[in-house]
């Protein structure tokens, strides 16, 4: 791969600081002219193809597999199956940490879901790995797959999430239903969702020796490390794993996956390099999902309109192998202000590849029910569904009862409904129309994501020509990594960006965390300032303490970072430059390293969320039920945006997918075969330019002191959080039709004429 | 991928003759049978490429007044003729609403006519098929099918041909020039496709070695410019096929309907022509009860194959709009969002 050349257009040519430009992405010319070196771009001399053949049936055993027709296939090098691998260090069931899931990788002919591999083809080119692989024609042992969310017992998960308890408790919810004046109480389902990033899962792998190059998309560079360290046995330092740019990730390129793993196999097979690439419909089963929910909320008020309880119940599925539980109840736990909270989960087991982080898991599925919830709850109380909000709205965390460490929601509120235009809402559903007589519905949501940290570290460095070096193996999984932390590197450093070197997306880089969580920006973005902060300090030591340096005296906190300059707080006309301070000490380079974390502290006194309400307009055919979203307004308060042209673009994925949430995507499964029969982007919705109206983003000013050093909360998943509710309630109070059932389909909204 | 022949025959009775042989098909743009290949729907063992043949990609009117466009015209291209949207703007509409911009530039006419149903089941090899593999059962008929056929399925196949394209087509009573073994021949287009009866596997009546060369429209296809519509109801505004469609064609003199002309799409294993409609609006006045009444006939006879009973409700609802949106008059320029129930009122600037 060649050195990555990021552009320094005149875009990105301005006055004060970094942090706060809207720099176009350093990385769009690489993107757009198609120099942007992905994983599968890689060609490394006498690679091989492989490709997986995956299981048509969803449960049972792989009896035969014709490896001698794959064989004889010209240009088929050699077929990897259970019986013909390499061994792997470690049983890859064994969950060695919480973010190891179990994968398939060859080691049995158990089938636990449909597209899950059964073998590896290896080819000199892609077309003969391909029909290789159909060759192998394989034949099974079937048993009928569980399927969908009565698939069978249910039982209460232990945790859900990452570690989060599936239920939790503040006051007693039963007598608040039992008090309260009006109550709803309302089951809504979501559908099984997939990540469908632009870029498949790929990977090339090399070996050599025990040496490992592997140019894979990840967004979790040491995790992805560690894991590939522990199957096969080697050290971390022999491995090396690239990944520059990523086309998307949402959560399934988080952690490594079961057919990155049989490329990194294959290589060692067959002794070459091997690249393997899934096909779209690969991708829906060993790469995780969005599992499907059932919840049912049960609200209750007073004749105010105050809530007095609110009990939010989820079902949702895993795989009958492993554990990952949506937790979408838990988007109850923050929003609203009621005296009682109860949320609690149940699942049952189905043959489905292992659910897992998927965009605002749990967040997004949570938040369109209890966003319609609170709709629905609104319009029982004869109340304007934004009157309601600020009628409930949580002064402190309503389960803990801590305060927040910044909250400008209501200043989301009043600057989105302000130019949205909600103070003309009719109460009523079903009042308005256009001139064309289509249906005129306004609905809104309240979006709202923790604000988390992982750990990461960063490597600063100041050469002698004066210009930084900023180390980290970040992610950039499009949401504009290269940019962003860049700018906080820049400033970190007090250099212009161009003066700065900063070198990211490889795994002997300093570990960045992972990308997910939309906590990258934040964790990352505190390692470097801390890391710029640690180098700039001892730059300043060199000065301060040497007499013949301008700045002799003036110690540490006397000076300031500026232009590639240390300068005297107290007297500006006395400065240095850092070249003139390193060539005087006579040093090549000076470097510090720096470390990024969420306070415990601070996340025990308060608690951390972005907040933002999202307005939508829909119009409706009143006949033929089409749906279509005609206006939004998405009003966010992140803490401190680094690039608002990135925050802008990241907020309308989000709410994009929320429109796709509420009206579009769905993974249609077979109740008899369990396979998935829209396994394509044909077929699998997800709304397309002409869906798009013009949307509009706010970004609420919001000051932080608390979340970390830079007052950054992150805006990765929180546009998808009350979007899809605010379209969901649009679609009622156009047509007086209220859907409970995810995406709504046009057939339900046939039922009036 | 398999082996197969790549033949690129230099004339029209070349590609016939390298067609008719068992296990070869003719490739044009192949925005659909490289799908179909790649998922091993379809194994052909001969490709025979039509795509360089001479006097396929001509749009002409000819002296009678017919025009006749070439099998190989792109769909894009033959969209964009302002003298055809002009003239039959219902089957531009048809067009632009179908695919994505990136196929219809790439789509042709006669592969439009060719395309194989969407049926999630036909793609899925595990599934059973009859129309893929003739004999093996149908597993749509108790599957996901909220999409399948309403009218003229069997208990052999219930799905449906995907084409926006035909529906207007066969509305306008287009003609289809075929070359065959036996030389050249004309069907109507109404009579291309076959309903799935006994032997699904045969979409259409061509036989072995059938080149379309052109799709013809008579001169009386004309007549219905002023009044002219196609309107389709779909999960998304683009790159999506039709949940249900419909073509409305009206000639309307001295306020009475002097001819009406009425296709369904999304509904049937071929573009549905609903001729018991066009006869009840022969001669009335163009009213919203002479558009039930034609809704509620053309529907006649329709019964769910699963779980899409909603798409009779559909359809007739569909049927009212269209004739009505005909009725109102082809509007000067083709909207936006071509055959969107929100065309006239989207803002969108992009089809």
């Amino acid at each position: 791969m060649p050195e990555l050349n990021l552009t320094s257009a005149p875009a990105h040519l301005r006055h004060g600081s970094n942090i706060g430009q809207p720099l176009t992405r350093r990385d769009g010319i690489l993107k757009v002219t198609g120099r942007a070196t992905y994983a599968a771009d890689n060609h490394p001399q006498g690679m091989l193809f492989a490709v997986m053949a995956v299981s048509t049936t969803a449960r049972g055993r792989v009896v035969s597999l014709d490896v001698a027709a794959a064989k004889r296939h010209p240009g088929v090098v050699d077929v990897m199956t259970p019986d013909h691998k390499p061994q792997l260090a470690i049983d890859p069931e064994i969950k060695t940490n919480p973010f190891v899931f179990r994968m398939e990788v060859l080691q049995s002919d158990e089938v636990r879901y449909a597209n899950q591999p059964i073998a590896v083809v290896i080819a000199e080119t892609l077309e003969a790995a391909t029909e290789g692989a159909a060759l192998l024609a394989p034949r099974y042992e079937t048993l009928p797959p569980l399927v969908g969310l009565d698939a069978g017992e249910s039982f209460a998960p232990p945790v859900v999430g990452v570690g989060n308890p599936a239920e939790s408790h503040h006051g007693d919810v039963e007598a608040g239903l039992a008090a309260a004046d009006k109550q709803i109480d309302a089951t809504y389902e979501t559908p099984p969702q997939y990540h469908n990033a632009m870029e498949p899962h790929s990977i090339v792998a090399a070996w050599n020796g025990d040496n490992l190059q592997i140019d894979m998309p990840t967004q979790g560079l040491a995790l992805s490390l560690a894991r590939v360290a522990e199957l096969f046995g080697i050290a971390h330092e022999k491995i090396h794993i690239r990944s520059p740019f990523l086309g998307g990730g949402f959560g399934s390129k988080g952690l490594m996956a079961g057919p990155q793993v049989l490329g990194v196999m294959a290589a060692k097979l067959v002794g070459k390099p091997v690249k393997l690439v899934l096909r779209r419909e690969q991708m829906y089963g060993p790469v995780g999902h969005r599992a499907p929910t059932r919840q049912r909320l049960r609200i209750g008020a007073d004749a105010e309109g105050r809530l007095t309880a609110l009990d939010h119940h989820a079902r949702t599925v895993s795989s009958t192998f492993d554990d990952f539980f949506e937790p979408a109840a838990g988007a109850s736990h923050t929003l609203y202000a009621a005296p009682a909270i109860r949320t609690s989960h149940d699942a049952v087991r189905v043959n489905t590849g292992t659910p897992l982080f998927m965009r605002a898991p749990g967040e997004a599925t949570g938040s369109i029910a209890l966003e319609s919830a609170i709709d629905e709850m609104a319009f029982a109380c004869g109340m304007d569904p934004l009157a309601f909000r600020l009628k409930n709205y949580a002064e402190v965390e309503p389960m803990t009862g801590r305060p927040f460490s910044s909250k400008a929601l209501r200043a989301c509120y009043e600057q989105g409904a302000a130019r949205f235009g909600w103070a003309k809402r009719p109460l009523q559903p079903r009042q308005m129309r256009d001139d064309a007589g289509l249906l005129v519905g306004w609905g809104m949501g309240t979006a709202t994501f923790p604000a988390l940290m992982f750990q990461a570290e960063a490597r600063a460095a100041i050469r002698r020509d004066g210009s930084g070096v900023m180390e980290i193996g970040a992610h950039d999984m499009g949401q504009g990594a290269w940019t962003a932390l860049a700018q906080i590197a820049a400033d970190a450093v007090g250099l212009d960006i161009d003066r700065l070197d900063f070198k990211s997306g490889t795994s002997d880089l300093p570990d960045a965390g992972i990308a997910g969580g939309s906590a990258h920006t934040a964790t990352a973005g505190a390692a470097i300032h801390s890391a710029g902060a640690a180098v700039i300090g001892k730059l300043a030591d060199l000065a301060t303490s040497d007499e013949r340096s301008p700045l002799f005296g003036a110690g540490n906190a006397g000076v300031i970072a500026r232009d590639g300059r240390l300068i005297r707080r107290d007297d500006e006309s006395r400065s240095e430059s850092y070249a003139e301070i390193l060539a005087r000490a006579g040093l090549a380079e000076i470097e510090a390293r720096g470390t990024g974390a969420a306070n415990p502290a601070a996340m025990e006194q308060y608690a951390m969320h972005a907040h933002g309400a999202v307005f939508a307009e829909v119009k409706v055919d009143p006949e033929l039920g089409q749906v279509r979203l005609t206006r939004m307004v998405g009003a966010f308060a992140a803490g401190r945006i680094v690039n608002p042209r990135m925050v802008q673009s990241q907020l309308f994925g989000g709410m994009i997918w929320g429109l796709s949430f509420a009206l579009h995507e769905e993974a249609v499964t077979d109740r008899r075969s369990g396979r998935i029969m829209n396994a394509n982007l044909g077929e699998y919705h997800i709304p397309v330019n002409a869906d798009v109206p013009p949307l509009d983003v706010i970004t609420v000013e919001e000051h932080d002191p608390h979340v970390n050093a830079l007052g950054i909360k992150g805006v990765g998943e929180i546009g998808i959080t009350g979007s899809a509710g605010a379209v969901a309630n649009a679609v009622w109070h156009a047509t007086g039709v209220r859907v409970r059932r995810f995406p709504i389909r046009i057939e339900e909204l046939l039922t009036q004429g | 991928m398999k082996q197969f022949d790549y033949v690129r025959p230099a004339t029209i009775t070349e590609a016939v003759a390298a067609a008719a042989q068992p296990g070869a098909v003719f490739l044009a743009a192949g925005t659909n049978l490289l799908d179909l290949m790649k998922g091993g729907v379809s194994r052909p063992d001969r490709l025979v490429d039509v795509t360089h043949l001479d006097g396929l990609d001509g749009i002409e009117t000819l002296a009678d007044g017919s025009l006749r466009i070439g099998a190989l015209v792109s769909n894009a291209d033959l969209a964009h003729d302002a003298e055809f949207a002009r003239s039959y703007p219902a089957v531009a509409e048809a067009l632009l609403s179908g695919a994505s911009a990136q196929l219809r530039n790439a789509a042709t006419v006669g592969g439009n006519l060719l395309q194989r149903t969407r049926c999630a089941y036909f793609y899925d090899t595990a599934s059973r098929c009859n129309k893929r593999t003739p004999g093996s059962g149908c597993d749509a008929r108790e599957g996901e099918n909220r999409s399948h056929a309403v009218l003229g399925w069997s208990e052999s196949c219930i799905a449906t041909h995907p084409s926006d394209f035909c529906v207007p087509l066969v509305a306008l009573d287009a003609i289809v020039e075929i070359e065959g073994r036996g030389g050249r021949r004309e069907i109507a287009l109404d009579e291309l496709h076959r309903l799935p009866g006994d032997a699904p596997e045969r979409d259409t009546v061509l036989e072995p070695g059938d080149l379309i060369v052109a799709v013809r429209l008579p001169p009386a296809a004309r007549g219905f410019a002023a009044h002219a519509r196609y309107l389709k109801v779909r999960e998304r505004t683009s790159y999506a096929f039709a949940v249900v469609s419909a073509a409305s064609a009206l000639r309307i003199e001295n306020g009475r309907i002097a001819e009406a002309r009425l296709g369904l799409g999304g509904v049937a294993a071929k573009p549905w022509r609903a001729r018991a409609a066009e006869d009840a609006l022969k001669g009335v006045a163009p009213t919203a009860d002479a558009f039930q009444e034609a809704a509620r006939r053309a529907l006649e006879g329709a019964k769910p194959s699963g779980d899409n009973a909603f798409k009779i409700e559909l359809a007739r609802r569909i049927v009212v709009r269209a004739l009505t949106l005909a009725a109102a008059g082809t509007p000067a320029r083709i909207p936006a969002l071509p055959a969107s129930p929100f065309a006239s009122t989207s803002g969108a600037i992009h089809a």
